[in-house]
């Protein structure tokens, strides 16, 4: 159960420092994607992001300052295991479930449906 | 400002006194919950790919983002999270199914122009950036690594 509280507390804080960039910069929700991306990627660099995944599972690997965690660490475990190739490999190897899911179903839902008339 | 009368004046600063503040607690809040509960969501998700009998933090972990991509897509088609989202602001855009909305609203709104510069191109409008900037972050700081550890 207390897992499921820190993933709801921790993942809510982290949307909730989006909101707030979006509220009072002129920052677009896309540019938040891109900045926690960018940003998760840092946090994970520097060795800070893991423990906030230690602490609160889901609730920051599912925002997206996850994903840069994922691809970083994806990146450091391929340098580790085959040097410098592991640079350019590591990243996507580890991030392939959701980005060929986000490519595929995207793709799919997109041809299924249409948007709604407005 | 001098091209303004005194009465003009009056009447902006009347106009910015009694337009209503965009209510960014309230904002917030729901950013909180909605991105809260989305991400406790994932963690039932996590955990059940783990009773399964997937490896935590590789296997659970890729088919957990797989599946709230996934609903993502399919709530986006069915016009549902465009409604959550609303209201929800950044706890809708900010988890992984929010990048999968990015995806997808943009590839139907744009299908009249085709399949391919309408669709498939409209798909990356956001989802672009995030691989490009992310990928490109990390292949910088996995150099950076692999230099220091030389």
């Amino acid at each position: 159960m207390m897992d499921y509280i820190m993933a709801f507390i921790i993942g809510g804080i982290i949307c909730a420092v989006g909101q707030i960039l979006m509220d009072f910069t002129p920052l677009t929700p896309a540019h938040v994607l891109v900045l926690f991306v960018t940003l998760g990627a840092v946090l994970s660099g520097l060795g800070l992001y893991q423990p906030l995944v230690d602490i609160a599972g889901a609730g920051a690997t599912v925002p997206l300052p996850g994903f840069g965690h994922t691809l970083v660490k994806g990146v450091i475990d391929e340098v580790n295991k085959y040097g410098l190739l592991g640079v350019l490999t590591g990243g996507l190897r580890s991030a392939a479930a959701g980005i060929t899911a986000a490519v595929v179903f995207g793709y799919l839902m997109a041809l299924i449906f249409n948007p709604k008339p407005k | 400002m001098s091209k303004f009368s005194q009465e003009q004046k009056e009447y902006q600063e009347f106009v910015k006194r009694i337009r209503p503040k965009p209510p960014y607690l309230q904002n917030m809040v729901m950013a909180f919950l909605v991105g809260g509960l989305i991400c406790a969501i994932g963690q039932g998700i996590l955990n059940f790919y783990v009773f399964l009998g997937l490896e935590r933090t590789k296997e659970a972990a890729g088919a957990t983002s797989a599946t709230l991509v996934f609903l993502g897509a399919f709530l986006t088609g069915l016009g549902v999270y465009d409604e959550i989202g609303k209201r929800a602001g950044a706890g809708s855009i900010v988890p992984i199914t929010g990048f999968a909305n990015s995806i997808v609203a943009p590839a139907m709104e744009f299908k009249s122009e085709g399949y391919v510069f309408g669709v498939a191109a409209k798909m990356f409008v956001v989802a672009g950036p995030v691989l490009v900037y992310g990928i490109t972050s990390s292949v910088i700081i996995g150099f950076i690594y692999y230099l220091l550890k030389l």
